[in-house]
């Protein structure tokens, strides 16, 4: 069962109707004791990080149950979009620290002549390394991309994907050992390329 | 590098798709499901719907044929019709829909804007100006699904509801929608290079090249397009489609 953490930001609908669509079930779990029964996970988000951490601090022995099924449990975890930034050790935005599950950082995009923030529309990714989650990609896939924040990672074996937008950001990243995911665009909006990401993790 | 985004923008009313010109001359296109099915196989960039009957029928939405479109099409959604509410606002999120567009409740309920910007991010707050040249030549905005004017400067409202909290602006010419004509390059250009969110162009697309002119000279960040996804071509039968282009 893939639970999908409802931390009262983000598009919960939309990932649960993907799930659907590809055959799996999902339960969308709002609280610590919710995440018992579940083997795998996916944190979503849509909106600013220092309000999705507040919140998810707000919810009584998250953090703590959280960090138990990463850490010790090691189920595999989806972060999508806010809920990849989320991951990393801090963000620009509410100048927070993150779950620190994945050695990096959040940062601001720089104002770049002719390029519009937040980053919109459909981009394509350059996988960095082979693994099941991102298997059957291809060159000319796309995805579809809206933030303002990019994520940098400190040590080159977390890093999944790359984009530019201006500049090369981190758009997938990855703790291998312990089976946690992150991609910075929205597969559940990403037709059939985000519904492989889908296929490729239901059967991690 | 980004790609612009090409929109199919669709006209539900009373429960069915419509196109129109000027925003008059209903024309019956099909059945809401099935269309943006066929939108879906062809994988578009986007899609837009925006019921123009919601504001008259009491501002209420049609909740089942949103959320079979939601379910069913993975790509970015958004709705525009009678949200006056957050909590409208809400139940459209909640089904799958990702962006909220807002036209006549933006100029009665300015706040609106920023509660939902607040809440959801600005990213999923798109304004819907609308446009037309009064007896004078002079552009001003309307709504009520161009049926009122608000008197109110393009270009003005557009830098307005940005500071409020909109993360994008739907464009469109009245007077060039449903026309096959090209659309209005100067009104779009004039809002585009004045204002820092993304302009989506819409009304008078009738070519590859107007597409092409209104990105390169307009400086607009994503095209509506209605009639020509729908139409075989001017003045032809329904035939949903979406033109192979290199921009």
């Amino acid at each position: 069962m893939i639970g999908i953490l409802n931390y009262g930001m983000g598009n919960i609908g939309s990932i649960f109707n993907i799930l659907r669509y590809v055959g799996c079930k999902s339960i969308i779990v709002e609280k610590s004791d919710d995440l018992k029964n579940i083997d795998k996970l996916i944190l979503p988000g849509v909106g600013h990080f220092g309000e999705a951490m507040k919140k998810i601090n707000e919810i009584p022995e998250l953090v703590e149950t959280l960090n138990f099924l990463a850490k010790d449990r090691k189920i595999p975890i989806l972060g999508i979009c806010l809920g990849m930034q989320l991951l990393t050790d801090f963000s620009e935005e509410g100048n927070v620290p993150g779950l620190s599950w994945i050695r990096g950082k959040t940062y601001k995009f720089p104002i770049l002549q002719n390029l519009k923030i937040p980053h919109m529309g459909w981009n394509t990714i350059k996988q960095k390394i082979d693994i099941p989650l991102t298997s059957e990609i291809g060159y000319e896939d796309r995805y579809y991309f809206v933030h303002s924040y990019y994520v940098k990672v400190l040590d080159k074996a977390s890093s999944m994907m790359t984009t530019n937008y201006g500049i090369d950001f981190d758009s997938g990243i990855i703790n291998k050992e312990e089976n946690i995911f992150g991609v910075q665009f929205h597969p559940e909006k990403s037709h059939k390329f985000g519904i492989k990401i889908f296929k490729n993790f239901i059967k991690i | 590098m980004l790609n612009k985004r090409i929109i199919p923008t669709l006209l539900l009313k009373n429960g069915s798709l419509v196109k129109t010109k000027k925003f008059k001359n209903f024309k019956y296109v099909g059945d809401p499901s099935n269309t943006v099915r066929i939108f879906n196989e062809l994988e578009v960039d986007e899609i837009a719907i925006l019921d123009i009957s919601a504001t008259q029928n009491n501002f209420k939405q049609d909740l089942k044929c949103l959320k079979e479109i939601a379910e069913e099409c993975f790509m970015p959604l958004s709705y525009g019709g009678g949200i006056n509410t957050l909590d409208k606002a809400k139940k459209i999120f909640d089904l799958g829909f990702e962006k909220i567009i807002l036209n006549t409740a933006a100029v009665s309920n300015k706040n609106l804007i920023t509660q939902i910007s607040n809440i959801y991010g600005s990213q999923a707050v798109i304004v819907a100006i609308d446009v037309k040249k009064n007896f004078f030549g002079k552009k001003k905005v309307w709504i009520s699904s161009g049926k009122k004017n608000t008197k109110k400067n393009p270009l003005e409202w557009a830098k307005e509801v940005e500071l409020l909290g909109a993360g994008e602006i739907l464009l469109t010419s009245i007077d060039h929608e449903g026309t096959w004509q090209g659309f209005d390059y100067d009104l779009i250009k004039t809002v585009a290079t004045n204002i820092a969110i993304p302009v989506i162009a819409h009304g008078g697309a009738g070519k590859i090249s107007d597409i092409s002119k209104v990105i390169n000279y307009s400086n607009a960040s994503a095209v509506a397009l209605g009639s020509m996804v729908v139409y075989q071509k001017k003045d032809m039968g329904v035939l949903v489609n979406f033109p192979k282009m290199n921009l």
